[in-house]
């Protein structure tokens, strides 16, 4: 092998060490994760980390592939301390992690294909290489069926074969999995450890560290990390570790190593016989059917189960578990089928079938935020027991339950093992016949899963419960009484776990299970009428490493950077092509904002009701009323009011909006020349539109004493007056159209691109992805400027649409130099997108950078860039602010472009200021972004 | 009754749960105190601090007197200028008017003759440049006659104009700005409130908890309805009376409990909205976006950015059938104009239809939509 010969080669030159770690702290804000671990793990050599969930495994593979920030002491990884940035950067390509969860770092809308090669680009592959290194792998891993599939459309261990792929495509020298069978069907899994043999089998120098929950699973590897609460318990091959404890399996060997203290209390478990006969059915299904459009998740299931039995269903994620849960408990309708328990059919929604039903589902599903007791007593009045018999029901279950300690503790603060038991106690509470139990075990320690037996057998045993219990353990299956295995969607066999094991000549149950899915997997293909026998398991071969003899490094560095930069780019425009809601909300969204800011923001103050009361009634006061009703559009005559009561009322309720009084007495006073007054009464509940009003009633007014045909002229008035000629600039017909379409765009492609950049790059954060760029070579500046691209496409795009509108529907001209104004348009949109990558920094929720964005964007720019209230007019902080907030700049261009006809001199300072703003946010956002997580 | 037990008792639960969300308490608090504040306040559409040069090319006792006439607050003192620079200086935004006064006003005035005065105004802004020019021109007016007064004798004008403003007799656009604050903050934080519970409830997985057990959709629906709406109310009285009342200090002319029963009535259609839009989003971002969207149009049509007539004939007849729209009118009648139910009932009563109808569309949509939840 062309790498173990290399001098770098792990086992070559570290003297059998791959990682050396020396008194690891990691905290969690209080809570200790990793408390003083130290750890030398030998190279070359499959590395088993096993306990339970919650122990520190996960942190401690996140810091050894340097995906983490390291906290307190020293990893040495490929013999260099992974806290430094350089030895990162070189051995990174040397590194391939897989975190956490089923296809955690994977792109879901994009293909199986895309998502491998994605990782390929990220890690220098030139593109011969890649259109030769990617199908090989895919084959390999028998996915190339599958190729253009999104990679949220996979079962989960599907997907883990697309996250390994991933892994392997830069073919590395250590490979860290984390976790990476958990909630994968049998087959699948060992099919996944099968092709991890095979590469070994082609790299023997490559050194793999995996965790695991599944103590069964570790029992094949070289050498094991027994893990609790941040220490290492033990190490060493599992036989030294099995004979060191004297116990014959894994699971039993780790409870034993545990402390003494967490012992305490735990004993083997025994299951009393069922005493058989009672035939009472409680849970009867018949040819239970669920289909999702043309997906069937649940094909004809059928079940009988008796009182009191512990009855198992196993199977994987997405076998079918959980939906055919949901139609027994009456949740879901059956699109076939019916079930009925204890004699009665479940109809969705029937309340009796519900009153003897205690359910718990998959996730801690109680109220976190709610204690222990409060949850508790929640339940039992929404169940309506009687308050005393609440209070003792619930003291009993506390006590039995071992939670008393824990009684006003919020329950979200609880450890696993105790969350599971409060969610069993309430599903307990109101003495339910049927228990219905969805994965109650995942993620809970072996010593905490057995005391949860303890009660389940329990309730069966002693209290003639029935209990219905779906897991993913083997091991538990075994406890039940009887199980049935669940594939998709359809029921394999079911039987006594034992009768099962025998029936098939099997070891373990879960050859037994493996070996009931092939021969499902062989009868559908002969119903499909495939040639060929052959399951997707992997082909035998390992994938070659690529061209030996050709070093990838070598490559240049800018050449690197660029591709690496492009291959976000092109990822993050498959994405948002394939989100429909973003899609809709970059394109549909500005359109239908612009348009209900053009039509519904006007200043233009028209069709003001307004009524007359002329307490005169002389020709006089008509002729001057008269002068009102024609002022057409600004008044808008309604009927006269009779009295000052009624003209009070009609304002009051919003009638109308000015009231003319012309009083008694009016032509009189008029005519003998005394000056007579009229009160013009306007409502100004509405500021802006009240000193609106009143500058056209007195406009009105004072044309009129003006107006010789108006018959109230004196010659005397006018020879004091100046005549003021208006010269509305730029808007001669002063319509709020012609300012209000221009400036609109300033306030959406800030608020759409910022918000679309932000929540991209926290999307990442938020669903995991994002270790994809702390574990490749990708540089920051590499990935926001791959990020930022496709969304400055989309404001540039926005901005033309945004054009259009103004021009067709508004019919806005453009009076300037609009080749000025799409260049000034590109540079805030670099801007803005610059905006959303800094809001990206702080902010860890996609709800909060949505939230955040929108209120940093759309206050200053609405308050301080001149949309309502012209820079110009601002004093101190809102001067400062409206004076570096781009959207300034931007809307004093794109007014100067659309309504002043400003030539391209004077809209190119508008430019230069942008064009400094955006390296400016750039830097900022480039300090501001994490290479690793905290 | 049991029924109504259990709509009290999730409801109850969800206070608590709110409560418990620490980042939800300082968000609903934040904008029912600082955010009403900081919009009442904040700009405003009276003319203000308006930027204002002269070119005076008259140079004569009465040019400076009429540019001694403009000083702040309502304009900012003016500054001269060469008739040059009226053209590069009003393309920059330096100034929103410029005035020019010809060469022999004063004397030209005198003779008996109207001279001209020039008033360049930049019209792209809008609510400043129209009431602003009309001050200008009245101050110019009134100068001029009052300066010429003074040296000979002038008779009383045939008729004089009184107006007096109603409602807000000084024109204080905080009174008006803090309510329109108020009505939207009401409309943002249901929304946000009722729709964040829907999907709390679902990505937790406690909405199938609660299927399981003997309670209806109608009834968990109904919880989130009066805990967010009460959240909501008493949010809203203590914004009205802290900040509107104390710290504005706004008058309220009609009957409080009134306007509180019109809220509640708004509250309808603002939960409702909630549901439905909590009940169509897959997840807590895409909700976001979709608040964003919704959210921004029925705040800016709902009349209390720009006045309604103001709105094309057509927009007028779909925003009749926003809620928002009769929220913000009925609340201006009350609030200010100090009407009684006489003047607001076909508001209440529209409120009120639209509200209930969306209100059943949208628990039938929630109903539909846990069926079907995978």
């Amino acid at each position: 092998m062309v790498s173990s010969a290399s001098p770098a080669s792990p086992a070559g030159a570290s003297g059998g060490r791959v990682v050396s770690i020396q008194n690891v702290v990691h905290r969690y804000g209080k809570a200790v994760a990793l408390d003083g671990l130290s750890l030398d793990v030998p190279s070359g050599i499959r590395v088993g980390i096993v306990g339970p969930d919650g122990v520190g495994k996960s942190t401690l593979m996140a810091l050894v592939a340097g995906a983490k920030k390291l906290q307190q002491g020293r990893v040495l990884v490929l013999d260099g301390d992974i806290a430094e940035a350089r030895h990162r950067r070189d051995v990174g390509p040397r590194i391939a992690y897989m975190p956490q969860g089923l296809g955690k770092n994977l792109y879901l809308e994009l293909s199986v294909y895309d998502n491998v090669d994605f990782m390929a680009r990220l890690f220098g592959l030139s593109p011969e290489e890649r259109k030769a290194r990617v199908p090989q792998l895919l084959e390999a891993t028998g996915l190339g069926r599958f190729a253009a599939r999104p990679a949220g459309k996979l079962s989960g261990g599907m997907k883990q074969k697309v996250g390994l792929c991933g892994a392997l495509v830069h073919d590395p020298d250590l490979l860290i999995l984390d976790e990476p069978t958990t909630g994968v069907d049998p087959l699948s899994r060992r099919q996944f450890w099968t092709l991890i043999e095979d590469i070994r089998a082609g790299r023997p120098g490559m050194s793999v560290i995996i965790s695991t929950a599944y103590m069964d699973e570790a029992q094949q590897w070289d050498w094991i990390v027994a893990m609790d609460a941040g220490r290492v318990l033990a190490t060493g091959s599992p036989a030294e570790l099995m004979r060191r404890t004297g116990t014959h399996d894994l699971e039993k060997c780790f409870i034993a190593l545990l402390p003494e203290e967490k012992r305490r209390g735990h004993k083997e478990i025994t299951i009393p016989p069922r005493v058989a006969g009672n035939a009472e059915l409680a849970i009867e299904a018949h040819g239970l059917t669920r289909r999702f459009g043309t997906f069937t998740a649940v094909d004809h299931v059928t079940l009988n189960i008796e009182r009191g039995e512990i009855f198992g269903f196993l199977g994987s994620n997405g076998c079918g578990k959980s939906t055919t849960m949901k139609m027994l408990t009456g949740l879901l309708p059956p699109t076939e089928g019916t079930a009925k328990l204890f004699g009665s059919a479940v109809d969705a929604g029937s309340m009796e079938v519900r009153k003897n039903l205690g359910y718990m589902t998959q996730a801690f599903s109680l109220y976190g935020e709610l204690s222990v007791n409060e949850n508790l007593v929640l339940h039992a009045r929404l169940y309506h027991l009687p308050p005393d018999k609440a209070k003792a029901r619930i003291e009993e279950l506390v006590e039995r339950f071992g939670l008393t300690a824990h009684l006003d503790a919020p329950a979200g603060d609880l450890p696993m093992g105790l969350r599971q038991r409060l969610s069993l106690a309430v599903a307990v509470l109101h003495g339910p016949q049927i228990l219905i139990l969805d994965e109650p075990t995942s993620g809970v320690d072996p010593v905490a899963r057995d005391s949860f037996w303890e009660l389940l057998i329990d309730l069966s045993r002693k209290q003639g419960v029935t209990i219905f219990v779906t897991t993913h353990f083997m091991n538990e299956g075994m406890r039940c009484d009887r199980i049935s295995l669940m594939n998709a969607g359809r029921v394999l066999a079911a039987d006594t776990p034992q009768k099962l094991i025998e029936s098939r000549n099997a070891d373990s149950l879960e050859t037994a299970f493996i070996g009931y899915m092939e021969d499902a997997i062989a009868e559908k293909e002969r119903a499909e009428g495939k040639a060929t026998a052959a399951t997707p398991a992997p082909a035998p071969q390992a994938p070659p490493p690529p061209s030996p003899g050709e070093p990838r490094v070598e490559r240049a560095g800018l050449k690197l950077r660029v591709g690496r930069l492009m291959a976000y780019a092109a990822n993050e425009a498959n994405q948002i092509l394939r989100d429909k809601v973003r899609l809709a909300f970059a394109f549909i969204g500005s359109a239908v904002l612009m348009l209900v800011f053009g039509f519904g923001i006007t200043t233009d103050v028209e069709n003001i009701r307004y009524a007359a009361l002329d307490l005169d009634q002389t020709p006089e006061s008509r002729a001057y009323l008269e002068q009102f009703s024609a002022a057409q559009p600004y008044f808008a005559p309604t009927q006269p009011a009779r009295s000052a009561d009624e003209a009070l009322r009609r304002l009051q309720s919003d009638d109308v909006s000015v009231v003319m009084e012309i009083p008694p007495r009016f032509g009189l006073d008029f005519r003998r020349g005394s000056g007579p007054e009229v009160l013009a009464q306007v409502d100004g509940a509405m500021t802006f539109r009240g000193d609106t009003v009143e500058q056209y009633v007195q406009g009105v007014h004072n044309r009129m004493l003006r107006d010789p045909a108006s018959g109230f002229q004196s010659a005397r008035a006018q020879q004091d007056t100046a005549n003021i000629e208006e010269r509305y600039l730029y808007n001669p017909t002063f319509q709020s159209i012609y300012s209000i379409v221009p400036s609109v765009p300033a306030l959406l492609l800030l608020l759409i691109p910022a918000i679309l950049m932000t929540v991209s790059i926290v999307r990442e954060k938020e669903l995991g992805s994002i270790i994809n760029f702390y574990v490749t070579p990708t540089g920051r500046l590499e990935y926001l400027l791959g990020k930022q691209l496709p969304y400055v496409a989309i404001g540039m795009a926005n901005f033309f649409i945004l054009t259009a509108l103004s021009l067709v529907v508004f019919g806005v001209p453009i009076k300037g130099s609009f080749l000025t104004l799409v260049v000034c348009a590109l540079f805030y949109v670099m801007a803005t997108t610059g905006i959303g990558m800094v809001t990206s920094t702080f902010t860890g929720s996609q709800v909060a950078a949505v939230f955040v964005t929108a209120i940093l964007t759309i206050v200053p720019t609405i308050q301080f860039s001149g949309l309502l209230q012209p820079v110009s007019t601002l004093q101190g902080g809102a001067k400062l602010v409206g004076s570096i907030w781009p959207a300034t700049y931007y809307m004093h261009a794109s007014l100067g472009a659309f309504t002043k006809g400003l030539g391209a001199g004077l809209i190119l300072r508008d430019v230069a200021f942008m064009a400094v703003c955006v390296p400016l946010l750039l830097a900022i956002s480039v300090v501001g972004l994490r290479k690793q997580e905290k | 009754m049991n029924s109504l037990l259990n709509i009290l008792w999730l409801g109850l639960k969800e206070i608590r749960s709110l409560l418990s969300d620490a980042v939800l308490v300082v968000f609903v608090v934040y904008a029912f105190t600082l955010a009403i504040y900081v919009q009442a306040t904040g700009t405003s559409s009276e003319v203000n601090n308006a930027s204002i040069a002269f070119v005076d090319e008259d140079g004569s006792a009465l040019s400076k007197e009429l540019l001694n006439a403009f000083y702040p607050p309502r304009f900012m003192s003016p500054e001269i200028i060469n008739a040059d620079d009226i053209q590069p200086d009003m393309d920059r935004g330096r100034f929103m008017f410029v005035v020019v006064i010809p060469p022999r006003f004063e004397h030209d005035l005198r003779a008996g003759r109207t001279p001209d005065i020039q008033v360049n105004i930049d019209a792209t802004a809008m609510q400043q440049a129209g009431i602003g020019s009309g001050y200008i021109k009245n101050i110019i007016n009134d100068r001029i006659s009052s300066f010429m007064r003074r040296t000979e004798a002038t008779g009383p004008k045939p008729v004089n104009l009184v107006v007096r403003k109603l409602f807000n007799p000084n024109g204080v656009s905080s009174w008006f700005k803090s309510v329109v604050a108020i009505i939207n903050q009401i409309t943002l934080l249901t929304v946000v409130l009722t729709g964040a519970a829907v999907i709390r409830e679902r990505e937790h997985g406690t909405l199938e908890h609660l299927l399981v057990m003997p309670l209806t959709s109608f009834e968990i629906a109904m919880a989130k309805v009066w805990a967010n709406s009460l959240v909501i109310l008493v949010a809203t009285g203590a914004s009205l009376f802290l900040v509107v009342h104390l710290v504005l200090k706004v008058p309220f002319a009609g009957s409080v409990v009134l306007w509180f029963v019109g809220v509640v009535l708004y509250l309808f259609f603002a939960t409702a909205l909630g549901i439905f839009l909590g009940t169509i989003s897959r997840s807590m971002a895409q909700f976001a976006l979709l608040i964003i969207l919704v959210v921004l149009v029925l705040m800016l049509l709902s009349g209390g950015s720009t006045p309604v007539e103001s709105q094309p004939k057509w927009l007028q007849y779909l925003t009749y059938l926003l809620p928002a729209r009769h929220f913000v009118s009925f609340s201006q009648v009350i609030i200010y104009r100090g009407g009684g139910l006489w003047a607001v009932w076909r508001q209440f009563l529209m409120v009120a239809a639209i509200g209930v109808g969306f209100f059943v569309y949208s628990l039938a949509l929630f109903r539909k939509s846990i069926a079907v939840s995978k």
